[in-house]
């Protein structure tokens, strides 16, 4: 029945690994690319313990300028968005957001008894576990089991990436990481796979060798189905050179293609800014501003930006003083930027962190990450929160 | 598929060790399953040689200083800290890559198995290598002795209190990290102490410390000596009795036969099996090597659905390639960027709970990847892969270039890097002398997976070398090795 689009029919493999045809695709038949209204999730990793407080900089408040009297961001030289906050001079483009009411930001946002170690912190964030809580799934791995029993790929979630965080893994499904779906094409596209994959007897058990098969199947005919989907509307929007330009343009032509997938997964790094901060950070925020500059304008021209929204995360916040070394160490909590323009609440959605009320110099949380997440999922992505996070967490009204 | 004496002994050596070699191959189709476990244990009987990987620069600059004090006092530089901690990395690497060499080489195949067992069972990620290679070797030495010993030994090391906080747990400033995770993870497991017990428990570690060197140091005026009332009994309880009362518990036997049958038997639990272990292992006062004995006398073990019901671990999987077809490698460091992007780089374990194993191994990368490394070994196949940057440690990659034979069915992939290694066929081959042309794919197949071959001969042959029997007995071998049956043991 399916058969008939066109894509497939050059490829030829999906009639190989005899594999149901996804159902998703009965809605796309239409000349209509995606229906108005699908949301869509952008997850921006910044890894390395991003320094919060010199991006949406404080620059009213007297006691930032004196526990980083080198590091401090002058207020002249910050982008002044009220006559409080600044934000880093690099983010020129997301100052413009902010104008056009397309920013939100909030702050303080961590959790209780905060890890200051990389790894375990961002094991944290990708499980949403509490801080004693060992999880082996990811939160958004767990709304793939949660939404996609009836799947037949593994393209829900995606990861721009060789390696797939453990943030989109779930118990049962996965998400899938591909660097660039040509790539990811041709290294699965071997006929030795697809020949013992086409020739494997499923016998419909639970047994081990049978599941590798059915990952093995799937991978194969999603990286086809993927490849296939990102030729169909490649963008021609201009992006910088950059490997974050590079990325969010694989997901807008992935985006303005016919693709089931609701979430996009990216990482830039590092921000552990130990020594020499204001070089790297300012590298790194240049990369990403201007990525984000080229993705939005391309989904505003094509009319999706009321759908898509990018959502930036870092596993931990810095210290409020600067130190020896040019740079700032290990802290807690830290701020999100969401960026759309399908938001409810626009700009600072909360108060700045309150820099007289300390714990042992770091920023006390006032806003559970997993609210955040709860919000997202149960708001933007329709699913069902409560079961994912395994507990209820107040929802938010930006969106 | 008929379960022989060949396919039990090959499920022997797969899961009390990294699987056959080429030498064992003609013993293991007429021996008893008894003698060739036996074999298996008087071979890690021995004690093992300590793995001394430490740079003599890092000794020449904590050699003699007795604590952290002294050694602020003394004020390393900046630039010594930062030569210290890297140098420190380097180390972890090769003792990494030491450690994976003695799995592939020695005869105490179970000692070593089950250090990799105890190694993610103890997860901790230190940067400091005297710390890692000393658990390491606590690790070792006790896989096959007593538990308790192997507990407390662990729990006075410097990696894990250091990985554990325990260096900040003080009278009157608990850190409860240590005391939770002993219960949660190394002995009780979840929903058997209560959160009252986490913070008496606690109390009972204060002054547990460590100093530079790697020794344990006990700060008595750090340790509380109050009464602490722990698991319902009460007492001025020190660390050791804490450890002591975790030990009576019938539960902790429990808690470790299931942790020890799941990656010893099978994921899939059969709760009588657990149950009687847990019982032997507590009567026996925790003697592993008497459990593993259990486990591997029984019966129940050889039974076809526990056969090829494994899914490798990365590790395993390299290991147990480089047994089965030896080879030299001249990049070594390469196999540190393959346990990553398969997702288990020794010493750098997830978090504190471990590997989580079983599906856990598995999504479309790790998968993928794991299907064409035999390829990547044997045609210096390239691969453009990436790992994730890990900021804890930053790990060079190398770029290197290309490579010269090919195999049918594989495209050229541009770019990336290579495994640069050369195999030793002879002795693999030599075991093919006396097998007929018609039945040689069989016969490899039975020897290289511990499930049914699914890969009908005639697609095979399809991608091997029928230009000559030695072609068609390596190229078949690789292609075998590249299937998802490969991944199970």
């Amino acid at each position: 029945m399916l058969i008939k689009r066109r894509q497939f029919l050059q490829a030829g493999s999906l009639a190989a690994t005899s594999f149901m045809l996804p159902k998703f695709l009965k809605a796309f038949e239409k000349p209509m690319m995606v229906p108005q209204g699908n949301k869509v999730l952008v997850v921006l990793q910044l890894s390395g313990g991003n320094d919060g407080l010199n991006t949406v900089i404080p620059v009213g408040n007297d006691i930032y300028y004196r526990v980083r009297p080198h590091l401090g961001i002058e207020k002249v030289k910050s982008l002044i968005l009220t006559e409080a906050v600044g934000l880093h001079p690099s983010l020129t483009a997301l100052r413009d957001l902010y104008n056009d009411g397309s920013l939100g930001i909030l702050n303080s946002v961590g959790y209780p008894n905060p890890d200051r170690s990389h790894f375990r912190s961002m094991d944290i964030w990708q499980t949403a576990s509490e801080s004693n809580g060992f999880m082996s799934t990811g939160w958004l791995g767990r709304y793939l089991d949660a939404q996609c029993s009836g799947c037949d790929k593994p393209t829900q979630a995606m990861e721009i990436d060789d390696i797939l965080s453990l943030a989109l893994k779930g118990e049962r499904i996965k998400g899938l990481a591909l660097k660039d779906p040509a790539r990811l094409y041709n290294t699965s596209h071997q006929k030795y796979f697809k020949d013992i994959s086409a020739g494997h007897q499923d016998e419909h058990t639970e047994k081990p060798v049978d599941y590798l098969y059915k990952v093995m199947a799937e991978t194969l005919s999603s990286a086809e189905y993927i490849y296939q989907q990102s030729k169909l509307h490649p963008t021609s929007a201009q992006y910088p050179k950059t490997g974050l330009g590079k990325d969010l343009q694989t997901i807008a032509s992935l985006i303005f293609s016919d693709i089931n997938t609701k979430v996009y997964y990216v990482s830039l790094g590092s921000f552990d800014t130990h020594v020499n901060q204001q070089a790297q950070q300012q590298r790194l925020f240049t990369e990403m501003n201007d990525a984000v500059k080229a993705f939005v304008s391309d989904l505003k021209s094509n009319n999706r930006f009321q759908d898509v929204m990018l959502m930036t995360f870092s596993e931990f916040g810095r210290r409020v003083s600067q130190n020896a070394s040019g740079g700032t160490d290990h802290g807690t909590a830290n701020n999100m930027f969401l960026v759309s323009g399908g938001l409810k609440q626009k700009g600072m959605i909360d108060a700045m962190p309150d820099l007289n009320d300390l714990n042992e110099g770091d920023l006390k949380y006032q806003l559970d990450f997993k609210s955040v997440y709860a919000t997202v999922l149960n708001k933007w992505l329709g699913a069902d929160d409560k079961k994912i996070l395994g507990k209820s967490f107040s929802h938010l009204d930006f969106i | 598929m008929t379960v022989t004496d060949r396919l039990k002994n090959q499920h022997l050596l797969w899961r009390a060790g990294f699987g056959s070699m080429a030498e064992d191959l003609d013993q293991l189709q007429t021996a008893s399953q008894k003698n060739v476990a036996n074999a298996i244990f008087k071979a890690s009987a021995r004690s093992p040689q300590y793995i001394d990987i430490a740079n003599d620069y890092l000794k020449g600059l904590t050699m003699g200083i007795d604590d952290v004090v002294k050694l602020q006092k003394k004020g390393l530089s900046q630039d010594e800290k930062k030569q210290m901690r890297k140098q420190s990395q380097e180390d972890i690497k090769s003792l990494n890559l030491a450690w994976l060499n003695e799995m592939v080489n020695t005869d105490a195949q179970l000692r070593e198995k089950m250090s990799l067992f105890w190694h993610s069972h103890f997860a901790s990620r230190n940067l400091n290598i005297y710390y890692q290679q000393l658990l390491l070797d606590t690790i070792r030495k006790n896989a096959l002795g007593n538990f308790a010993d192997l507990l407390r030994e662990v729990s006075k090391s410097a990696a894990m209190i250091n990985f554990l906080n325990n260096n900040q747990n003080r009278k009157d400033h608990p850190n409860e990290n240590f005391a939770r995770e002993v219960m949660e993870l190394f002995t009780l497991g979840r929903g058997n102490y209560s959160e009252e017990d986490v913070k008496e428990g606690a109390r009972a570690f204060t002054g547990w410390g460590a100093n530079l060197q790697g020794d344990f140091v006990f700060r008595k005026f750090q340790h509380d000596n109050g009464d602490k009332n722990f698991l319902g009994k009460t007492g001025n309880f020190d660390g050791d009795d804490v450890l002591n009362i975790l030990l009576e518990q019938k539960q902790t036997a429990n808690f470790i036969a299931k942790k020890i049958y799941r990656f010893f038997v099978n994921d899939d639990i059969d709760d009588s099996k657990v149950a009687w272990l847990g019982n032997r292992f507590h009567q026996s006062n925790y003697d592993i090597r008497a459990l593993m004995e259990d486990i591997f006398a029984s019966d129940w073990f050889y039974e076809e659905k526990n056969i090829g019901a494994r899914i490798k671990s990365p590790v395993e999987l390299i290991v147990g390639i480089r047994r089965m077809l030896p080879m030299d490698i001249e990049n070594e460091d390469v196999l540190l960027i393959v346990q990553r992007l398969l997702g288990q780089l020794l010493f750098y374990p997830p978090n504190v709970a471990g590997w989580p194993g079983g599906a856990n191994w598995i999504d479309s990368s790790t998968l993928m990847f794991r299907l064409r490394i035999p390829q990547i070994i044997y045609a210096s196949d390239q691969f453009d892969l990436q790992p994730k940057e890990d900021d804890d440690q930053a790990m060079g990659i190398k770029e290197m270039n290309d490579g010269p034979m090919r195999i049918k069915g594989f495209g050229k992939i541009n770019g990336g890097q290579m495994i640069k290694a050369q195999i030793s066929w002879d002795k693999y081959l030599k075991k093919f002398d006396d097998v007929q042309k018609e039945n040689l794919a069989n016969e490899i197949a039975s020897i290289i997976l511990q499930v049914q071959n699914g890969v009908a001969e005639n697609t095979l042959r399809k991608f091997t070398d029928n230009s000559s029997r030695e072609g068609f007995i390596k190229s078949a071998t690789i292609q075998l090795m590249s299937t998802p049956e490969y991944q199970l043991c």
